[in-house]
This record gives C-alpha cells, sequence and structure tokens, in this order.
C-alpha cells in the first residue's frame, strides 16, 4: 500500500505542482492518477521513488516513510516504467532487463536466466534478446521496459505514461496484455496517463487531478463516469460517458433468440434476409445475404464482417455494440468457448440498461468513492 | 628518398619520441578531463568556468609553455617531461569540454532511467554516462590527437628530440629529402593516431553500429 499524506511539492519558482494530496494506493491494485497537463500527476509519482523530493507531507509504503528510506536502495524496491521506455541504448535488451537484478548484487547466470524469462513473459520472441534497444520498434521497446521493471520482482511498480508513445492498435495491445500480467502479478501500481479511456480502462481506483495538483475525484471508474464530483471531473471525463460506462456493468439475463446458420460451403436454404456464418464449432464467422449470391454455396468472399461479437457474460457494453454493429441489426453472443448462443437485439439490452441500477457510492467511505467497492469484489 | 633510405633508423627513433610525446599526454589529458568535466556537468554552475578556464590555457604559446615548464616543475631544461606536462595541458584545455559536453548529450529520458533504477556514484559514471558519451569524447579525442602531434613539433627548439628536428635541421641545412620526410613522417603520425581512436572507439560503441544497420 502507498500512502500519500497531505503531500505538497512546491518548486523554487514558485509554482506549486502538488497541493496537498492525500491518497491511497491499494496493494495489489491499479492507481490511475490522470488529468491535464500541470496537474501534477508525473510530480506526484515521481515523490513516490523520491526523484522528486515533496514539500511537505509524507509518503509511506506499507507504513514505512519513504523519506527515511536510503533513495537508491528505495528505487531498486520499485520498478519504474518511464514514457519512451528509456532504455539504455548502449546495453542489450537483456542486459536492459538485467538492469536491477545487477545493482542488486545478482550474479551473471541468475539475471541472465530471469530476463530471459521476463522476456518471454511481456511476449517477446527470444532472438531479441541480443539486439539493441535501436533495433526495436516502438512497442517492442515499451515492453521491455515493462520487462526491466519487473525484473527484480518488486512489489511495487510506477508507471509514467507508458504506452502513449506507441500508435492506437499497439497501445490497445499493450494495455490488454499489460492488464493479463497485473491479473497474474498482482502488483502494487500507481500508474500516470492524460488519457481518461486508458485510466478507466486500467484503473481499479482512478485518480482525477486538476490544474495546480489538487485531487478532484477518486473512485472506481464506472463510480466515476456514473457520478462525477463536479464540473471538472464530469467535463474532463468526456461526452460518451454514458455509453462508456456500460463496460462495467455485467450482462443481466438477456432474452436471447435462437439464430438460423450456414456453414461455409452449404448452400442457404432460404432467400430472407441475414443469415449467420459459422464454422463447424459454432464459431461465428460473420453475415451473408443469400439473395446476393444467389442461390450458390457461400464462400468466404460473401462473408461480411462488420458485427462485433459480445459474450454471454460480458459487459452490457459488449452486448449494446454487438447489436448496434450487426448488418442484421441482431447482436451476436456467443459462450467462454466463442461458441455461438443466440442474438439479441439492441432494444432489448437498452431494457436491460434501464433496469440496472448505476453504481453508487459506497457511504462508509465518502474520501475514497467506490475504492472499497474494488477491495469488496474481491473478497 | 635517397635522404630517407640512408636515415630511416633516426626517422623512426624520432618518429617513436613523438609519438611517445604527444600520445601519452593524450592519455594522461584524458584522464585528468574526465573529472573535470564530470564536475561541470553535475554542478551545472561551474560549468562556464571549467569550459572557460580550460579553454585559455590553449591560447598559452607552446614554446612560451615549454620554456616556463622547467620553472614550475623544478625540471632541467631538456627533460622531455617538461614537453609531456606541456601538452598534457593543451590536452586538457580541449578535452574537458568534451568530456563535459558528452555527458550532457546523455538523453533525458536514460538519466531519468538511470536514477529511477537506483544508479548512483562512479556506478552511474562508468555504467550508463561515459559509454553514451564515448562518441562525443572521441571526436574530441581526435581532435586534441592532431593537435598534439603538430604542436609537439615545436619542441625541437627547446632541445627536446622528435620529429620536429628534421623540419629544423633540414630547414637549417636546406636538404630538401629531410624536409619532406619530417612533414609526411609527422602528417602519418597524426593520421595513425586518428585511425587507431577511431577503432576503439567503434569497439566501444557496437550499439551504434548495430542502430545504423536497421532496416
Amino acid at each position: 500500500m502507498i500512502r500519500f499524506d497531505g503531500v505538497t511539492k512546491q518548486f523554487p519558482d514558485g509554482t506549486v505542482a502538488v497541493d496537498d494530496l492525500s491518497l491511497t494506493a491499494p496493494t495489489g491494485k491499479i492507481t490511475v492518477l490522470v488529468g491535464p497537463s500541470g496537474c501534477g500527476k508525473t510530480t506526484s509519482l515521481r515523490m513516490v521513488n523520491r526523484m522528486i523530493e515533496p514539500t511537505r507531507g509524507s509518503i509511506s509504503l506499507d507504513g514505512q516513510d519513504t523519506g527515511r528510506m536510503d533513495q537508491a536502495e528505495l528505487r531498486r524496491g520499485i520498478g519504474y516504467v518511464i514514457q519512451h521506455a528509456g532504455l539504455f541504448p548502449h546495453r542489450t535488451v537483456l542486459d536492459n532487463i538485467g538492469t536491477v537484478p545487477r545493482l542488486l548484487g545478482w550474479d551473471r547466470t541468475k539475471t541472465r536466466d530471469r530476463s530471459r524469462e521476463l522476456l518471454e513473459r511481456v511476449g517477446l520472441d527470444p532472438h531479441l534478446g541480443d539486439r539493441y534497444p535501436a533495433q526495436l520498434s516502438g512497442g517492442q521497446q515499451q515492453r521491455v521496459g515493462v520487462a526491466r521493471a519487473l525484473a527484480a520482482d518488486p512489489p511495487v511498480m510506477l508507471m509514467d505514461e507508458p504506452f502513449s508513445a506507441v500508435d492506437p492498435i499497439v497501445r490497445d495491445q499493450l494495455q490488454d496484455e499489460f492488464l493479463r500480467l497485473q491479473d497474474e502479478l498482482g502488483k502494487t501500481i500507481v500508474f500516470v496517463t492524460h488519457d481518461i479511456d486508458e485510466a478507466i480502462k486500467l484503473g481499479d481506483q482512478v485518480a482525477v487531478l486538476r490544474v495546480g495538483g489538487v485531487l478532484a475525484q477518486v473512485a472506481e471508474p464506472s463510480y466515476l463516469l456514473a457520478h462525477p464530483a463536479d464540473d471538472f471531473v464530469a467535463d474532463f471525463v468526456g461526452r460518451d460517458r454514458g455509453y462508456r460506462a456500460l463496460q462495467f456493468q455485467a450482462t443481466p439475463r438477456l432474452p436471447l433468440r435462437s439464430e438460423r446458420t450456414v456453414v461455409l460451403g452449404e448452400r442457404p436454404d432460404s432467400d430472407a434476409g441475414w443469415l449467420l456464418v459459422v464454422d463447424d464449432d459454432r464459431h461465428p464467422l460473420g453475415w451473408v445475404e443469400p439473395r446476393r449470391i444467389g442461390g450458390r454455396a457461400v464462400e468466404d468472399a460473401d462473408l461480411h464482417r462488420g458485427g462485433t461479437v459480445a459474450r454471454a457474460d460480458g459487459t452490457l457494453r459488449g452486448a449494446l455494440d454487438a447489436a448496434l454493429s450487426s448488418p442484421a441489426r441482431r447482436g451476436v453472443v456467443v459462450d467462454d468457448s466463442g461458441a455461438l448462443v443466440g442474438t439479441v437485439l439492441a432494444h432489448e439490452v437498452l431494457s436491460a440498461i434501464e433496469d440496472t441500477d448505476r453504481p453508487e457510492r459506497d457511504e462508509d467511505d465518502p474520501v475514497h468513492g467506490g475504492a472499497v467497492a474494488v477491495a469488496a469484489d474481491e473478497a | 628518398m635517397d635522404w630517407l633510405a640512408a636515415n630511416w633508423r633516426t626517422v623512426l627513433d624520432l618518429g617513436l619520441s613523438h609519438l611517445y610525446l604527444a600520445g601519452v599526454p593524450l592519455l594522461v589529458g584524458l584522464a585528468l578531463s574526465l573529472p573535470l568535466g564530470w564536475a561541470a556537468k553535475r554542478w551545472r554552475g561551474s560549468y562556464p568556468a571549467v569550459v572557460t578556464s580550460t579553454g585559455l590555457l590553449y591560447t598559452i604559446p607552446s614554446l612560451a609553455l615549454f620554456v616556463i615548464m622547467p620553472l614550475v616543475l623544478g625540471t632541467k631544461i631538456l627533460d622531455p617531461v617538461n614537453v609531456v606536462v606541456a601538452m598534457t595541458i593543451y590536452t586538457v584545455a580541449l578535452l574537458a569540454r568534451t568530456v563535459a559536453d558528452g555527458l550532457l548529450s546523455v538523453p533525458d529520458h536514460v538519466e531519468q532511467a538511470a536514477t529511477a533504477m537506483g544508479y548512483r556514484g562512479l556506478r552511474r559514471l562508468f555504467g550508463v554516462e561515459l559509454p553514451l558519451a564515448v562518441p562525443v569524447i572521441a571526436a574530441g579525442l581526435r581532435v586534441a590527437a592532431v593537435s598534439n602531434v603538430s604542436i609537439v613539433s615545436i619542441a625541437s627548439v627547446v632541445g627536446v628530440s622528435q620529429l620536429g628536428n628534421l623540419l629544423v635541421d633540414g630547414y637549417r641545412r636546406i636538404i630538401w629529402g629531410e624536409l619532406l620526410t619530417g612533414i609526411v613522417a609527422t602528417m602519418l603520425l597524426a593520421l595513425v593516431l586518428d585511425l587507431v581512436i577511431v577503432a576503439v572507439s567503434r569497439g566501444l560503441t557496437p550499439w551504434r553500429a548495430a542502430a545504423g544497420a536497421r532496416s
């Protein structure tokens, strides 16, 4: 657990970057600091490992005041991922990953083994280990940055906009893999971003900061979207928040209808409307319009692939999106294995949405809003 | 050519002492410039003072410096140490700034990463900063090497033997072969030192070649 206790940072020129910040980042959870530039989010992050010293207040790690710890020792115990990865250009990928273990005095072989293991863990080909950072793509460098931060298995990780310098598709991948990794590792993470979508996707808890380093609101993402504390937060979380909030709402039982299907290479048995094409395991492949193909067998090229697929145990956002994106206007719903369960119409999803409650404040902890609810979910 | 054929042993001896008089100060000067350059980076306020004061040393006329040295060091007037020390001063004059600039050329995000990983002190200097400063330092070293080889010639005037002797003697006695040999040998020596520095620098920075090879 990382605790900010009345932390203020005033720079020598008089600028107040962080103003009386009190915040707890719970153990094993991702706490995202988000806000516009000048809101002090990076300054707050860097005060945790004392790259910046607070002017007032204190920060503690599991109850230990970081101000009393040796700086270098403290830092070696905290994984740090920076924007643009910040890899050492003169060291190979494996040597970069092994940086902190070597500083901690691990021997060469053990460091090397650990570095190899991590290279694989972050989804990189082992043969990249002997390359130099300049020989990698931006996304690969960022993965190496994450591997380097994990190398000595620190319980705490600080991440400063780690995914902002890569293109959107790669960013999405990196975020998904990061969440998968966090599921396995359960680190205590403080993550800084200016991107509210990223904050909502990754955070167990999101802290919104405003310019001047004042904490505007801290809550779990769904609560933040449903109940912005003030105009600034409402503005910052953005326009589509009603729709985006659906991604935190589990799908209730939807009135699924069964769908007529056809397999590739088969002749459709009717001419009416849209037919769903599935493979032998009943995994949906796409839609066809039988009257367009004129009675011959369905080929791969006939498939209309515009529709997204929702999981029966997924979120309401997924279900609504499946319905809205389907050319047949019927959203495809699948089970865990990806096999077709049935289809659902947009208005049916909407009435399901009308029947669900918005996330409510946990009255026991007015400061942290929904943060406690996260912990409760775990128990 | 006839002159060289008859005197190649002398030329070789003079060449070796030229290499010694120019080369040793290069290494000693580099070693002295490292802490100076590091200090100029560490305490940013001292950068102008360090760079200016060392740079000014280069403006002292070499002949004057050679003559003053015995007075300062208490050495004999013909002692080669006088030349070695004087040349070291010139090397520092050129390299202190280069080392400071080299260390300052390390990208900011790399410095931050080094701090965040828990690097400090000498380990940080030798593990991260210096290796990345090698290209800039090597560039400065090449200038210093050529400059040293050229200035050392003047030491003939104070009686310390090296390739400059061929120029002085050849000029006085008007022996064209000797003059030409002196010029060519000096240039060759400068070229060899330059190539050695380039090779060592390449050897220390395999990552640069790798970066360049990226398609």
